[in-house]
């Protein structure tokens, strides 16, 4: 893998080098911020004692380390990357900059799903959300790409854009409508719909997991073919890029990756759309060095968000979103003010 | 410096097109059109705008199915090959094209190594070397480091042909590769061309506006009206005052070109009717 190939074989190396290491220090970062992510919160625990609870457990701490802050800690790792991962595939694949899992109705179409599992079929339990928000996000996925490529001129950024926002309009009509009729429904949803990895437990995690985990490698598989697209797609098919199959992997990936990380979370914004812009500014547009990058940033992201969160309204805490947004928008704006908006 | 050979076409080039019918939606652009590319030839399109060059150059690169007839690569439709191999042989510049904003030269033309790369196996030294003979003959070596959004028109003409030359294929298209260019480079460029097609490494096919150009640099000439192939061979035969007034509604006269011998086209006055009306 290379980024750049300058007639000197040392820039390319050192090139190279500065990414690898990159991604190294970045690994670091999430470890720490995981380790403290299980030690810290309305009551703290010493590191030393981290490890001991996770291995042997039984007094109370530990059981608030293993049962609660593991798989919270866990989530967060799932969901940044999920979200981060999948904003960089929507970035690319409709050449949009401000694309993100909101942007092209998946969000909205999990939130669907999850309020019709809450309102006609009476399910509560979190870990039964996930098949609703993954069907709800796959057909606000069809609608908008069936939408945004009808008729002649075929599917463009714009028009798709476009499908989206009004689909997304259609979308939150609809969840208002049925929040509305029910009082349940709309606490429940409520609480869903802030966006927050508090109280999310073991089975969960284990749940939406494969589909990330899918999602993810799906995503990874298809670098290059991205980095061929980003030159428009007669310049995509002139290099022998398989153009549609490309979108279609892309638009699946992206579909589990939103479903699952929404359904798990709550509508969590500015992840997806932020990450992959941070990373871009280091790493240049090349998608084989972007995507695993914002694999470690969108969890560094997620967890320092929850971590902050719980910190700073000791002993209360802030939903997870809250805080991503907070972070989120004012580094968005640094972002574009700094430099032309880094492209695609 | 330039050859005029190879009139006549050998049966069984490489790339050939039978009557083809290329439409965008309802509207047709060329029927019955049939084209023979003659092998290790620099052939130039040439005709007015919106005569269907760059659909024609679309369909031979497989970007635009044709809704009747073929594109037959190598004895076999087009069609039929799995898309990285079709990228192996061809490649083209199209008259447009997106540069992602923060990309540097060499990684744009690293791009160009797409087709010959595997999913294990990212960058090989095959690859770095195709990537920096590209950049030196494209005299964009200075500028491997620099952002491509932040260049000149010309030097980024340059870059594109430099990701097209990276990609390697015996077969070359280029739509326009000298628009931008002022006129050192577009001799710089077409010199180019003409070095890839003398030194029997590759068939190059341009469509070029400049006519004089054109009939300098071109071993075989091929002039394009409304989707139509109006004439096509050695310059020298068929470049003439009747074909260019039937191509382009433009009265002129044809002199030989001091340099080369090629026809020069030098068009009519408009105050004082031409006097020469033959050549
Ligand atoms: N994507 C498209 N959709 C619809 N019509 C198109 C499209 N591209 C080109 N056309 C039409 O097809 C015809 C031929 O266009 P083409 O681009 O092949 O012309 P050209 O000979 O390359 O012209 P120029 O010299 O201006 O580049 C034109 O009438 C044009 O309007
Ligand atoms: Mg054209």
């Amino acid at each position: 893998m290379s980024t750049a190939v300058l007639s000197p074989p040392t820039t390319v190396n050192s090139v190279r080098r500065r990414l690898v290491l990159g991604l190294a220090v970045a690994a670091a970062i999430l470890v720490v911020l995981m380790a403290a992510s299980l030690a810290l919160g309305a009551e703290h625990v010493p590191f030393g004692q981290v490890w001991r609870a996770l291995t042997v457990g039984g007094t109370d701490a530990d059981v608030i380390v293993r049962d609660v802050r593991l798989p919270r800690t866990l989530l967060g790792v799932l969901v940044g990357s999920a979200l981060a991962v999948a904003g960089a595939l929507m970035q690319a694949l409709s050449r949009n900059p401000l694309a993100e899992p909101g942007l092209l109705g998946v969000n909205a179409g999990a939130s669907l799903g999850v309020v019709i599992a809450m309102a006609y079929f009476g399910i509560g339990a979190l870990s039964g959300y996930i098949w609703f928000a993954l069907i709800g996000a796959s057909i606000a996925t069809v609608a908008v790409y069936a939408l945004g490529s009808a008729g002649a001129a075929g599917a463009s950024p714009a028009r798709l854009a476009l499908a989206g926002a009004a689909i997304t309009a259609a979308l939150t009509g609809a969840i208002s409508a049925i929040v509305l009729l029910s009082s349940t429904v709309f606490n429940g949803f409520r609480a869903w719909s802030v966006g927050t990895l508090s109280g999310r437990t073991a089975p969960v995690v284990i749940q939406v997991a494969p589909f990330i985990v899918i999602g993810v490698v799906l995503g990874l598989f298809l670098v290059s073919s991205l980095n061929a697209l980003a030159l428009g797609e007669d310049a995509a098919k002139g290099l022998g890029a398989n153009v549609a199959r490309t979108r279609l992997l892309g638009v699946v990936a992206t579909t589990l990756l939103c479903g699952a990380a929404t359904a798990a979370a709550g509508p969590i914004s500015f992840v997806g759309l932020v990450v992959p812009h941070m990373v871009r500014t280091f790493t240049g547009p090349d998608h084989r060095w972007l995507l695993p990058y914002c694999l470690l940033a969108g969890p560094i992201l997620m967890v320092a968000a929850d971590l902050a969160g719980r910190l700073i309204a000791r002993p209360g805490e802030l939903p997870t979103a809250l805080v991503t947004a907070v972070v989120g928008a004012p580094v968005f704006v640094y972002l574009i003010r700094r430099r032309r908006m880094a492209g695609l | 410096m330039t050859t005029d050979l190879q009139t006549q076409p050998p049966p069984g080039n490489r790339l050939r097109a039978h009557d083809l019918k290329l439409q965008y939606g309802e509207r047709v652009v060329a029927e019955n059109l049939s084209i023979d590319i003659p092998d290790h030839s620099l052939t130039m399109i040439v005709g007015p705008n919106a005569c269907g060059k760059s659909t024609l150059l679309r369909s031979l690169a497989r970007l635009l199915a044709p809704n009747h007839g073929s594109v037959v690569l190598d004895g076999q439709d087009i069609s039929r090959y799995p898309s990285k191999e079709v990228a192996r042989r061809l490649g083209l510049l199209p008259q447009t094209s997106i540069a992602p904003d923060g990309i540097t030269v060499a990684d744009l033309v690293a791009r160009g190594r797409f087709p010959h790369q595997k999913f294990l196996r990212q960058w090989s030294t095959d690859d770095d070397v195709a990537v920096t003979a590209a950049l030196e003959r494209t005299n964009t070596a200075d500028l491997a480091s620099r952002f491509v959004d932040e260049l000149s028109g010309g030097q980024r003409q340059r870059v594109w042909l430099a990701m097209a030359l990276a990609q390697e294929t015996p077969l070359l298209l280029l739509d326009e590769p000298t628009t931008y260019l002022d006129i050192a480079h577009q001799v710089e460029v077409l010199d180019l061309c003409a070095e890839l097609q003398e030194s029997g490494e590759r068939t190059v096919v341009v469509v070029l506006h400049e006519l004089n150009l054109a009939a300098r640099y071109a071993t075989h000439l091929i002039a394009m009206r409304a989707g139509q192939v109006v004439a096509q061979g050695a310059p020298k035969e068929i470049v003439t005052p009747e074909l260019i007034e039937s191509v382009y509604h433009l009265r002129c006269s044809i002199i030989d070109d001091p340099e080369t011998g090629t026809p020069l086209v030098v068009p009519a006055a408009r105050r004082s009717a031409p006097r020469v009306r033959e050549s």
